[in-house]
């Protein structure tokens, strides 16, 4: 089993910025002069960046390298965030990704021009619609939040053609925080329907909430305590018969590959998170692209362009009246759009059917090595991931605060905590498919090994990470006094 | 916990100091203890109407927003002008330092839907009887399956 | 090709843990009527061999500036990208580590946000910048809603029609569905500037804020003292957007200018064309709206050991704490964009980016007298500009062909957006034109 590492010596301080670096005049790049600049008018030109960094190559190399090796990342560490699908990002996408047939095409260069370009689009298009058994599909989106306000957008303007956008969006106590936020800048006002004590929604909650006021639902599935909305028939069927639409968060969308369809859930849009369920990666918080798939009733509604094959070529067309409008520049995220292509045919589909249960299999596993000891939060069948809570650990005093602190002692990325919010002190793990069955133990039996330390020497949890590159940050402070750029005369 | 006898307290954790026509306004100490470490306040301005029941500042603390209702209805007379730069008095000293507005109040009889300390008090210790009820029902569950693995 | 690592004993083994005997047992509990239609209809897996092919084939078909003279711009720039940008983004600490939740274990990221946000401010001239939002048209729309919150009562905005048309167009997206907001479009004057005095006329207390493009999408750089004095005298905010913003570090910075808010695009700053994303769009205000501004914060701080380090900050503005009444519905960005511009602006530092900046500007412009002296081409607009400026080129449709088959492409067509300015071209010069593609620009256009 894995110890605990001590703290190493002299490796826990912290690196000089870039600005507290390098020397005056130097410069890691050369290009020559350029004679015969004719001067701008003097009121147009700046004096010298003050600040900026002045380092030679190697510096910068160290310095980057060396922040670098602060972090932890899915290559070095198991990262079980539920919700978030730290599954493996295979190396063969970035090579195709730098590509210069890919990397180096400029959007606004003529259609004839990026032919294999935009025929990968509309591959990828039909390919998420067979996916998650809709229609049409729009890649403009950047993230899942974009995605989501985009598909909300469509359905205000599809019900406001049949007469009424509605007031209202419906939003469950499980929901994450970017589907209310999304509805509000929508420009509607959300009305929150409670989960029952299994965390799932009930056709009768929705009923009491469902009037002809209200534009849609907003539902994940599986729900954020990695549960399967078993109801979700019914619940479509409720929201449906008073004029509504169904719009799943498909954040999720890993547990249900080549298991369940949300098309046949009687969801009309969702929105698919690429560097989640399709391996791009999430590079620290991003770029990642969320995709909206609708059913053929919405389809003149999508953003444009959109990209048609007509006479054996593409084409970019904007003649949809009805149409959002655009939602981003250019094409979306092209470049990760390209990852997730390639992420798709390389699994085809018996890899991505076995991805799902695979998914499944590792956080059952999990889950079943960790119910003795810790509370969970459902008693509902899991899917992906299994959520907890720090009630047992809470009787000495430890929180699910202090336990992810220690699990960092143990080289591990602890899971998604205190989300969702209707869950006290919840711990939301998900191992995703690509992790091997003794990472699964290593991590269970650091996760017992804490629940034992919480009973015999909760002080060294309390005060846990004891061997990261900082401790426990003060917060508070940096939110008291936000101090948000490096300044010269501070230091 | 303090619950100090001076004072008048409203369900949603404020607590009122009734000194002639102007009530003194804060949030209380179960209020901030919850919150956990107070970051930054947004409070109305003098002059400004505050309704009762209704939101009139926010008090944020590093990871939540909480919406302070007024207990009263009235005019804004004076706001801790200390709580911008030093939001952690709420913390150390909510009866006290820690005080947010003091506003002229239109109608005295809005104190009568107002709790006592000891009515406070208790009803706290209600709320956190409910909470831990909702949780005894999921241990009992818990415990039947736990049982067979014993 | 899969990634599973699952042997069938391991199969077997974690089954037996949990109690079951088969997979399909996982997934018994989910409808039968959905589970019966959920077979994925797709070609099955391929190597990694077959899949690089594939690409490959895919790629092939498209016109790359490696083989093709590109004279492009209009919101994104051919760029010379040192190779340790690349080197450092590819490190999978930076690549495969998720957004900074846990501090502890995110010090690189959290550094390096630190640092971009720091030079955002220092090339923007601007007081605060937060750690980035998806590209410089969804930064100009969320700069709008930030003025809606800033200025409470105010119902109108002012949008220069010279700002990028695509932009113009996400902005209306957003403003669609709120119904306190209104559009207004300010019309440019001969000059390819935004028309200072209808501006000044259109502005009173009931505007929220002014939005024009610096440089504007004629690659014009306008002057922003009328408008910023217009702004000032009815209570407007001034935002611009940059979106190309390698100028700013020869042009007067924002900030100097005294706008409220700055954003742009940050593709420029060593983030690779491809076909228009991923980039990443820049956000930086005057430090009084700190609270109003959308997308992440990192703060400076100290551990329990005084140990200096950083954390997202402010989080309460953010959609995870504050839900509905979030500043934006921002969750994932565009980190490792602004992680590859970080270390682009760090490699070529304060003297690096002067430099480029002026090859830039002396190539455009040689390049441009030579269109006019030696093609006959007459300029659209007169007046100073960056790199990129709009040539009226007659029988462009005609011409076309000749180009294509010459590997060139000489520029934007403005046709689309801006019918007026039917037969111009917006034509972009960078440091990547060499001299001979110039001269073999000019002498194809003299070619007729």
């Amino acid at each position: 089993m894995r110890e605990p590492s001590a703290p190493a010596d002299g490796a826990r301080s912290s690196p000089p910025l870039i600005f507290e670096s390098g020397s005056p005049g130097r410069s890691g790049f050369f290009w020559p002069e350029e004679k015969g600049l004719i001067a701008l008018p003097p009121e147009l030109v700046r004096a010298e960046i003050s600040g900026f960094p002045e380092m030679g190559e190697l510096e910068v190399l160290r310095h980057f390298t060396r922040l670098s090796q602060l972090n932890f990342s899915i290559e070095s560490q198991f990262y079980p965030l539920g919700s978030c699908t730290m599954k493996y990002n295979p190396k063969v996408n970035e090579v195709v990704a730098r590509l210069p047939g890919f990397s180096l095409l400029h959007p606004l260069a003529p259609p004839e021009l990026i032919q294999g370009a935009l025929e990968l689009l509309v591959h990828l298009e039909g390919i998420l619609a067979e996916i998650s058994g809709m229609d049409h599909v729009t890649l403009q989106p950047a993230a899942g939040a974009q995605g989501e306000l985009t598909g909300l957008m469509v359905i205000r303007a599809c019900l406001a053609e049949r007469g009424n956008p509605r007031r209202k969006i419906i939003v469950p106590d499980t929901a994450h925080g970017t589907n209310p936020a999304s509805s509000t800048l929508c420009g509607y006002e959300v009305v929150q329907v409670n989960s029952n004590k299994q965390g799932i929604i009930e056709p009768e909650t929705v009923e009491q909430a469902m009037d002809e006021s209200v534009a849609a639902l907003m539902i994940t599935n599986p729900n954020t305590l990695g549960v399967f909305e078993k109801n979700i028939q019914a619940i479509a069927d409720v929201v449906h018969k008073r004029g509504g639409l169904v719009y799943l968060d498909g954040a999720n969308l890993n547990a249900l590959m080549g298991i369940a369809k949300p098309g046949d859930m009687g969801v009309d849009v969702l929105h698919i998170n690429l560097h989640k369920t399709f391996s791009t990666p999430h590079g620290g918080g991003g770029p990642g692209a969320g995709p909206v798939c609708v059913k053929a009733f919405l389809r003149d509604y999508l953003p444009i362009p959109r990209i048609q094959k007509k006479d054996g070529s593409y084409d970019m067309r904007t003649d949809f009246p009805k149409s959002v409008g655009r939602v981003r520049s250019f094409f979306g995220n092209f470049g990760i759009l390209v990852r997730a292509y390639a992420y798709i045919i390389s699994l085809g589909s018996d890899g991505l059917e076995e991805a799902s249960r695979m998914a499944l299999l590792n956080a059952n596993y999990v889950k079943k090595k960790l119910e003795s000891t810790f509370h969970l939060a459902s008693t509902e069948p899991c899917m992906h991931e299994c959520v907890f809570t720090d009630r047992a650990q809470q009787k000495q005093g430890v929180s699910t605060l202090d336990i992810a602190k220690r699990l960092l002692d143990y080289g591990f990325h602890p899971p998604t905590i205190y989300f969702p919010l209707v869950v006290s002190g919840a711990l939301m793990i998900e191992p995703t498919e690509t992790e091997t069955r003794e990472t699964l133990d290593a991590f269970a039996d650091a996760m017992l090994a804490i629940a034992r330390e919480a009973k015999e020497e909760p002080a060294l949890v309390k005060s846990a990470p004891h061997s990261t590159p900082v401790g426990r940050l003060d917060e508070a402070r940096a939110a008291r006094k936000p101090l948000l750029r490096w300044e010269s005369h501070r230091e | 916990m303090e619950f100090p006898e001076g004072l008048k307290y409203s369900k949603e954790q404020e607590w009122v100091l009734v000194e002639d026509k102007v009530a003194i306004i804060g949030i209380t100490e179960f209020a901030e203890h919850e919150l956990g470490d107070v970051v930054y306040v947004e409070l109305p301005e003098v002059g400004e109407k505050v309704v009762k029941d209704d939101p009139f500042a926010a008090v944020e603390s590093v990871k939540a927003v909480s919406d302070v209702f007024a207990p009263v209805s009235g005019t804004v007379l004076e706001i801790n002008d200390t709580l911008p730069e030093n939001p952690e008095t709420i913390n150390d000293d909510p009866y006290g330092d820690g005080w947010m507005i003091k506003v002229e109040m239109t109608d005295k009889d809005d104190l009568k839907d107002l709790m006592s300390a000891e009515e406070y008090a208790e009803y706290i210790e209600q709320q956190k009887e409910k909470d831990g009820e909702e949780d005894d029902d999921d241990e009992e569950e818990r415990e039947d399956e736990d049982e067979d693995e014993e | 090709m899969r990634y599973t690592p699952h042997t069938e004993a391991d199969k077997e083994q974690m089954l037996r843990t949990i109690g079951l005997s088969r997979i399909e047992e996982l997934i018994e509990h989910i409808p039968r009527s959905l589970r019966e239609k959920a077979k994925i209809s797709l070609p099955e897996g391929l190597t990694e061999v077959a899949v690089k092919r594939r690409m490959a084939a895919l790629a092939a078909k498209n016109a790359s500036a490696q083989d093709w003279s590109f004279f492009l711009g209009g919101g994104i720039y051919h760029h010379a990208i040192p190779s340790a940008v690349d080197a450092i983004i590819s490190r999978s600490e930076f690549s495969t580590s998720y957004t900074p939740y846990q501090p502890e274990v995110s010090q690189g990221t959290l550094t390096a946000m630190y640092e971009f946000q720091t030079l955002i401010c220092q090339l923007t001239g601007m007081e605060v910048a937060n750690a980035g939002v998806y590209d410089g048209a969804s930064a100009a729309a969320e700069a709008v809603l930030m003025a809606r919150r800033i200025q409470d009562g105010r119902s109108r905005v002012l949008v220069s029609r010279a700002l990028h048309p695509q932009y113009r167009s996400v902005i209306a997206t957003y403003l669609k569905n709120l119904d306190d907001v209104e559009l207004v479009e300010i019309p440019f004057t001969k000059s390819g500037a935004t028309d200072a005095e209808f501006l000044a006329g259109a502005l009173d207390d009931k505007v929220m804020c002014v939005v024009a493009g610096y440089p504007n999408f004629f690659g014009v750089i306008e002057d922003l003292a009328p408008i910023r004095a217009a702004c000032d005298r009815s209570g407007a905010l001034l935002a611009t957007v940059t979106t190309e913003p390698l100028s700013l570090a020869l042009l007067k910075p924002p900030g100097a200018w005294g706008v409220d808010i700055a954003v742009g695009e940050g593709q420029s700053l060593g983030v690779p064309m491809s076909l228009g994303g991923p980039g990443f769009g820049f956000f930086a205000s005057q430090k009084k709206f700190v609270r109003s501004l959308p997308g992440r914060l990192v703060g400076e701080t100290v551990d329990g050991e005084g140990r200096r380090g950083f954390v997202l900050t402010l989080s309460t503005r953010e959609q995870h704490i504050r839900r509905e009444k979030a500043t934006s519905n921002i969750c994932t960005s565009q980190s490792l964009c602004a992680l590859a511009a970080t270390v682009y602006m760090s490699i070529l530092g304060k003297q690096g980016m002067r430099r480029i900046a002026e090859v830039n500007a002396a190539r455009a412009q040689r390049a441009r007298e030579r269109l006019i002296r030696e093609a006959g081409l007459v300029p659209a607009f007169s007046g100073p500009f960056f790199n990129e400026f709009v040539l009226k080129v007659g029988g462009w449709a005609e011409r076309r062909s000749r180009f294509i088959s010459n590997k060139i492409v000489p520029g934007i067509s403005l046709a689309e957006w801006y019918p007026e300015l039917e037969d111009s071209l917006l034509i972009c010069v960078t440091e990547m034109n060499e001299e001979e593609e110039i001269e073999e620009l000019a002498r194809t256009f003299c070619a007729r």
